[in-house]
């Protein structure tokens, strides 16, 4: 095959480019399609099939709705907690001060929220949730379109953009990131999935929405493309990457099949049983039972489970019930998850519990960043920018998330740093920032990996590697981790690299060529996977979703601080928490119970 | 043939190669439980990885996998297999009626240009108050059945008079569309909208065929939805009939 270098490729140049067209994405690209300035959204599938569309919930804001006096500042104060007080507090403040705005916003767009009677939008109650900083029980503060409103998110924005004339680059996959000479990002290497066209997409301004990479576990609620693609970029251009041993999952995700089934269902009503009938929350969380954090409630089903107390012939799930709250409260406020019952799990939730299981579901940790989207590397022990490179929502770790995500603040992630990271380019580059042009030697030195796998004829096959790498993930790194079992599992890992950097592309064509894609992706989960692996067996407590069965206690002392992955030396440090919030005194660590 | 092998014959076309498009015909163990058409599309591409299709979410939401399976448009992801097949065949064709990239991948430019057309987005241009809209709650039931819809198109091409003028007639898709912003309380370009649908394609090629409703895999009813604008087109007329009677 040809091999591309600087001069036989062409470049497209733009003021902006932002990787990935999902709900952080396409809140960006808006907030930039309004100022004038030449942005494209460059998306692997067509925006309205980002991953944001398999949101069900809702988003999580203190809008006063379904209770007038609610406060930002309490949902600031669960989010604190939520995350096991490794999340930067001044970014939680600003995530729920400035969230209220950016749902407003949203509304004004044509977002069909459902309502209450009163004509405001519907709030329901999740996991985590409370009034009067924990002290005035449980609070209704998740912002609902019926169990769609990722779908419903989605739509509005890609609907926004066609208004406001936004530039896509639909179904273009972007390879590597060119980086100049002062180490300072100046746009990506991408290619037409369709016709197979490569080209450098330079920017000013390169924003990394690209969402998570839950790909990396054999089970797990994410879409197909959730890759990390974004992320493996930055770490294969030496940017480091924060918080990496955090992930989440989701104690409902469809057994078998791994899809998602929201929390909300245990908002309106629903709840957990074992083999004996047995609503075993009651025990883990006297308080707040079935909605407590994510984190416990996903390892006390499977303590249940280790116990023998699973349902099913082996024992091996958890029942969801919803029958007792009756079909017309099913029908209306979760149409989407009877759908998805009845088609994965053959179950009808008006008549039967729903096998459930905990299910890989989202990233905590990301590329790190501060308030507007700037990702930073780390010299000398302080924060460095990184000219030209940002990141915002699920591929970001502004970090609003620690240890553990409250459901529901995903979506408002999305929303207030998109929006955020839009402004704030937009000032900058109106008052003069930018970046530095890269030479001919840094494009072809992006174009490599596209090259070697272009020309490879032998090697290992994508999918078996992609298998391989899952299993270890699902059995080495999983709700529970142990440190002689990590250590097992990095050493697999090791002999995976090898195989990940001698993958054999068959199929050389150009017209929509999946396997290429496919190819690269597992590159880039190997690379998220590798991260997550390191920083795992880095930190010996447990803290939110991050449970060691070796270290059983969280350890202030040592640990109430970020991972720091820096992927040249494939080594952890340490990076203060941001306790500085500007409105309201921070909020110290405390025992997490619920 | 072993009733524990499927015959599954494929539509293929890479545009580098093959001069024409042909069926290949693949033979596959069959699974021991009933999986969805797309697992089936993933063991196939493990044997031969040159096989194209678009795929997501996986699980109906995000409509990347609309195909036409044994003869019907649906998405791959929740077709389970033992629901389309026939003799142990399933036959898997691109979406109809739109240009081929590759295999199963059609280029779907026409369809969102249509969906483009209806200006699919809230149009209000009064001032905006510091919370919400306020919306009754039987105000926002009137979008239910509308704003579910995920663009897979697999409504507009199996329409065949969609087929026939898809640059013309908007096809259901978009006209499901059209009628969620009619409907929307908060819109106020209702008559901007009618009039820009009030030609003789863009809604009267509905001939009320209802392939639309048969295959729509969350259930929509564009027919329906095209019947209320039509109503509405009509009252509109009424209107214009009325105030030139009273210039009589």
């Amino acid at each position: 095959m040809t091999n591309y270098n600087s001069s036989n490729i062409k470049t497209l140049e733009f003021d902006a480019l932002i990787i990935g067209g999902g709900g952080s994405g396409m809140r960006a690209s808006l907030e930039l399609a309004k100022s004038g300035l030449k942005t494209a959204v460059v998306s692997k599938v067509f925006p309205t099939r980002s991953h944001t569309v398999s949101a069900q919930g809702g988003i999580t804001c203190a809008i006063q709705s379904a209770d007038p006096n609610d406060d930002w500042r309490w949902h600031m104060y669960d989010t604190v907690k939520g995350a096991d007080y490794i999340g930067d507090q001044d970014a939680i403040e600003y995530l729920c001060s400035e969230g209220p705005k950016a749902v407003f916003e949203l509304e004004h767009m044509g977002l069909p929220f459902s309502r209450f009677e009163n004509g405001r939008i519907y709030q329901r109650p999740f996991g985590g949730q409370s009034k009067d900083y924990g002290k005035g029980g449980q609070a209704a503060r998740t912002c609902a379109a019926a169990d769609r409103t990722g779908h419903a998110l989605l739509h509005t924005l890609y609907q926004n953009n066609v208004k406001e004339g936004t530039n896509f680059l639909n179904e273009w996959f972007a390879v590597d990131i060119v980086k100049n000479d002062q180490n300072e990002v100046t746009g990506v290497i991408a290619f037409s999935i369709e016709y197979g066209e490569v080209a450098y997409l330079k920017a000013q301004s390169t924003v990394m929405a690209t969402g998570g990479a839950g790909r990396i576990y054999a089970s797990t609620t994410n879409a197909l493309i959730n890759t990390g693609d974004g992320l493996a970029m930055a770490l294969r251009a030496g940017y480091p990457a924060q918080d990496m041993e955090m992930w989440q999952f989701h104690p409902t995700g469809i057994y078998g099949a791994g899809s998602l089934v929201t929390e909300g269902c245990r908002g309106e009503g629903g709840y957990l049983i074992n083999k004996d009938g047995e609503r075993f929350m009651e025990r883990y969380a006297p308080n707040v039972k079935d909605l407590a954090g994510r984190d416990v409630v996903a390892r006390s089903m499977v303590l249940e489970i280790l116990e023998g107390r699973g349902c099913g012939e082996n024992n091996d799930h958890i029942y969801l019930k919803l029958d007792h709250l009756g079909a017309d409260v099913l029908n209306a406020k979760l149409p989407g998850i009877c759908e998805l019952s009845r088609t994965f799990a053959h179950v009808d939730p008006i008549y039967e519990p729903i096998p459930v299981v905990p299910t890989c579901h989202y990233m905590m940790g990301g590329t790190p960043t501060n308030i507007n989207g700037q990702a930073f590397n780390r010299i000398d022990g302080t924060d460095s920018i990184v000219p030209g490179l940002f990141a915002a929502g699920e591929a970001a770790c502004v970090s609003v998330h620690g240890a553990n995500r409250l459901g529901g603040n995903s979506l408002l992630d999305l929303v207030v740093f998109g929006r955020a990271t839009g402004m704030f380019i937009q000032e900058d580059l109106k008052s003069g920032g930018g970046v530095k042009s890269a030479d001919k030697d840094d494009i072809d030195n992006a174009l490599d990996r596209l090259n070697t796998l272009n020309n490879s004829d032998s090697g290992y096959e994508t999918a078996e590697v992609k298998k391989e790498l899952q299993q270890c993930m699902q059995n080495y790194f999983g709700v529970f981790r142990r440190g002689e079992y990590m250590k097992k599992g990095l050493d697999e890992l090791q002999e995976i690299r090898e195989k990940v950097d001698l993958l054999h592309l068959k199929d050389k064509s150009n017209a929509f060529n999946t396997s290429r894609v496919e190819a690269i992706e597992l590159q880039n989960l190997f690379e998220v996977a590798e991260a997550t692996a390191i920083a795992a067996y880095s930190r010996d407590e447990s803290r939110g979703a991050h449970a060691r069965d070796d270290f059983p206690d969280r350890d202030d002392e040592r640990w109430l601080c970020h991972s720091l992955y820096d992927p040249l030396s494939k080594t952890v440090s340490k990076r203060d928490v941001n306790f500085n919030p500007s409105e309201v005194e921070a909020f110290p660590p405390i025992v997490r119970t619920y | 043939m072993a009733t524990n092998i499927l015959e599954v014959n494929m539509y293929r076309y890479n545009p580098e190669e093959d001069k024409f498009p042909y069926i290949k015909q693949y033979q596959i163990e069959k699974p021991a439980k009933d999986i969805m058409v797309l697992d089936l599309l993933h063991l196939l591409k493990e044997q031969d990885e040159s096989i194209s299709y678009r795929r997501s979410c996986r699980e109906g939401v995000c409509g990347s996998d609309g195909m036409n399976i044994n003869g019907k448009n649906g998405l791959a992801c929740i077709t389970p297999i033992s629901s389309v097949l026939k003799k142990n065949k399933i036959e898997l064709r691109p979406l109809p009626g739109l240009p081929v990239i590759r295999d199963l991948v059609v280029d779907m430019t026409e369809f969102y240009a249509q969906y483009e057309k209806i200006k699919p987005f809230l149009q209000n241009s009064t001032t905006a108050p510091e919370q919400e809209r306020l919306q009754s709650p039987e105000d926002r039931d009137k979008l239910d059945g509308l704003y579910e819809c995920i663009l897979c198109a697999c409504c507009s091409t199996s329409c065949p008079s969609f087929w026939w003028n898809p640059d013309k007639f908007l096809g259901p898709a978009a006209l499901l569309q059209a009628y969620r912003f009619l409907a929307d309380t908060r819109d106020l370009k209702t008559n901007e909208r009618l009039e820009d649908l009030s030609d003789p394609f863009s809604v009267y090629r509905c001939h009320g065929i209802m392939n639309c409703v048969s295959v729509c895999p969350k259930g929509l009813n564009p027919n329906k939805a095209i019947g209320e604008i039509k109503t509405m087109l009509l009252k509109d007329k009424k209107e214009i009939i009325t105030t030139d009677g009273a210039m009589n």
